[in-house]
C-alpha cells in the first residue's frame, strides 16, 4: 500500500490499530490525547503495531522515537515527517 | 511391547471431566513425547493436549463428541519395552494451577467483560436498550455485531435458557480459583524498589542494534532475572499439596497475561532461566499470539511453577498478587516510572520499579522472600549477564 497523503495515512495507520483493537470507534476517538490509553493496548501489542507500519509503510521506528507516537494526531505527523510527505 | 494409557488430563484443580473434541492422530500413527495429539473441550475452552510418551496409536477408546471424566483411558498406545503402564505426567502435580485453566478458557475466548464490540453493534444496542455488557459473540474471540445484539434482545422477549456463557464461565473459573487461594494460602507481602535504570539502557541498546522484529520487551530480563533468582533462593519455585512443599522440577515461569475484555491467563514459559533473552522472547511472542489469537497446551496450563506479572510501561506502580494454588508465590512489578532517589547526598533521577512478592507463608517465611527480592534486584543491574 503506497501512501501518498495525509487521508491515506490516517486511514492505514487507524487500520493497522484495529487489527490490534477491533472495537475501537476511530472516529469519535480523541485524536490529541494519549493513544493507548483509549485503545487500551499494552507493550506487546504495541511492538506489534511497530512491526506493522514497518511492514506496511517501510519505516523503521526506534524506540527512542517511541515518545513521539503519544497520540494519534503525533504519530500522523511523526510518521508524515518520516514518510516526507510535508 | 507394552501398552500405554494415554488419559483425560486434569487441568486443573476444578476441573471434573472435559469433552474430546478432535483426534489429531489415528490407529497405527506414530507419536512422539510432547505431541499434541487431541483436542479437549473443558467448560473454559479447547485446550491443545499433548502426550508425554513415545508409541504408536492401538486404539482410540474414546469417540470426537463424548465427555468423559479426569482419569478416563481416552487411547491406547503401544510402547517399545517395558513401558510404564500409566502415563508418566508432566511434572506439575494432579491438581494444576486453578487460574491457569481460566486461562484456558481464555485462551479460547480470547476476550472477556469488556468485548469487542462494533460501531454499528453499539449503535443498534442503543436502539434496542439492550446492555452490551450482556451480550456475547457469536463465535468465541470474535466482534460483536449487530446480530448478536438483535439476538439477546429476541432472547430478553422470551425467557431463554441460560446460554452456556463462555465469558461468564471463565468468570467463575476465576471466582473459584482466587477464592480458593485466599482461603488456603496464608498470604506475606513484601515490596522493594529496583532501579532500572541500567539494565533499560541496555536492553535499549541491544534493540538499536536489533531489527525491529528482534526487539524485545523488557518483560523478558524480568523473566530471565527472576529465574536465575529462584536458582539461588530455594523453596519459592514449586507447589504446595498434601500438607508440603513440592520443588518444582524445572523453572517453568507463568506469565501474567491479560485478556483484551478481560480476565487473565498466566501459561509457563519453559525452563525460563535455561533460555538466552532471545529464546525467552520468542517464547512469550508465541504465548501470547496464542493467548489471543489462537490456543494454548496442556503443558502450559499445568506447568508453571511460579508466577510473574508485570505492568510495562502503562497502569500502576504496585501491584499485590493472589498466589495461583498450588504454586506459593507470585512475583509483581509495577509500571516504570522515573522516580528521585538519594544517592550519596544528591538527588538523582534513576527509572524506577516497584517489585512485590506475594509468599506462601506455610512454604516459606519472609526473610526467604526478601532473598528472593534482593536477588532479583541484583541480576537486574547486570543485564548483560541475562542475556
Amino acid at each position: 500500500m503506497t501512501v501518498t497523503d495525509r487521508a491515506g495515512l490516517r486511514a492505514l495507520v487507524v487500520d493497522t490499530l484495529a487489527a490490534f483493537a477491533p472495537e475501537v470507534d476511530y472516529d469519535t476517538l480523541a485524536p490529541d490525547k494519549p493513544l493507548r490509553e483509549q485503545i487500551d493496548i499494552d507493550s506487546f501489542d504495541f511492538l506489534n503495531v511497530i512491526i506493522r507500519l514497518h511492514e506496511r509503510l517501510g519505516i523503521d521506528i526506534p524506540e527512542a522515537d517511541y515518545a513521539r507516537l503519544e497520540t494519534l494526531d503525533s504519530t500522523l505527523a511523526y510518521l508524515a515527517q518520516r514518510l516526507g510527505l510535508d | 511391547m507394552a501398552r500405554f494409557e494415554f488419559t483425560m488430563p486434569s487441568l486443573g484443580a476444578d476441573m471434573e471431566a472435559g469433552t474430546l473434541v478432535e483426534w489429531h492422530v489415528k490407529p497405527g500413527d506414530a507419536v512422539k513425547r510432547g505431541q499434541v495429539v487431541a483436542v479437549v473441550e473443558t467448560q473454559k475452552g479447547a485446550i491443545d493436549v499433548e502426550i508425554w510418551q513415545d508409541g504408536s496409536v492401538a486404539e482410540l477408546v474414546v469417540a470426537p463428541g463424548t465427555k468423559v471424566p479426569v482419569g478416563t483411558v481416552l487411547a491406547l498406545l503401544d510402547v517399545a519395552g517395558e513401558g510404564p503402564a500409566k502415563a508418566p505426567q508432566p511434572e506439575a502435580p494432579a491438581a494444576a494451577p486453578a487460574l491457569s485453566v481460566v486461562a484456558a478458557g481464555a485462551a479460547a475466548a480470547s476476550t472477556a467483560t469488556r468485548a469487542r464490540v462494533s460501531p454499528a453493534a453499539r449503535k443498534r444496542a442503543l436502539e434496542l436498550g439492550v446492555d452490551l455488557a450482556q451480550v456475547g459473540p457469536s463465535s468465541p474471540g470474535g466482534v460483536i455485531e449487530s446480530a448478536d445484539v438483535e439476538r439477546v434482545a429476541k432472547a430478553a422477549a422470551a425467557p431463554a435458557p441460560a446460554t452456556g456463557d463462555w465469558q461468564s464461565a471463565m468468570r467463575q473459573a476465576i471466582a473459584a480459583a482466587m477464592a480458593k487461594s485466599k482461603r488456603e494460602i496464608p498470604h506475606y507481602y513484601l515490596g522493594t524498589e529496583i532501579d532500572m535504570t541500567r539494565a533499560l539502557a541496555w536492553l535499549e541498546a541491544e534493540n538499536a542494534r536489533l531489527p525491529v522484529t528482534g526487539r524485545m520487551l523488557y518483560a523478558v530480563l524480568l523473566v530471565k532475572a527472576l529465574a536465575l533468582a529462584l536458582r539461588e533462593v530455594p523453596g519459592m519455585n514449586g507447589f504446595w499439596t498434601d500438607g508440603a512443599f513440592r520443588a518444582g522440577a524445572g523453572i517453568h515461569v507463568g506469565m501474567a497475561i491479560a485478556m483484551r475484555g478481560g480476565g487473565l491467563v498466566a501459561p509457563a514459559i519453559h525452563d525460563a532461566d535455561r533460555k538466552s533473552l532471545p529464546e525467552l522472547m520468542a517464547a512469550l511472542r508465541d504465548l501470547i499470539t496464542r493467548v489471543r489469537g489462537g490456543r494454548l497446551r496442556s503443558s502450559e496450563l499445568a506447568d508453571p511453577t511460579i508466577t510473574l506479572t508485570s505492568l510495562g510501561d502503562q497502569g500502576v506502580e504496585e501491584v499485590y498478587g493472589v498466589i495461583y494454588p498450588p504454586q506459593v508465590a507470585l512475583v509483581g512489578f509495577g509500571r516504570v516510572t522515573e522516580r528521585v532517589r538519594a544517592e550519596n547526598g544528591t538527588a538523582i533521577c534513576r527509572r524506577m520499579v516497584t517489585a512485590t512478592l506475594a509468599g506462601d507463608h506455610r512454604a516459606s517465611d519472609g526473610h526467604r522472600g526478601g532473598l528472593l527480592l534482593t536477588a532479583l534486584d541484583r541480576l537486574l543491574q547486570e543485564p548483560e549477564k541475562l542475556a
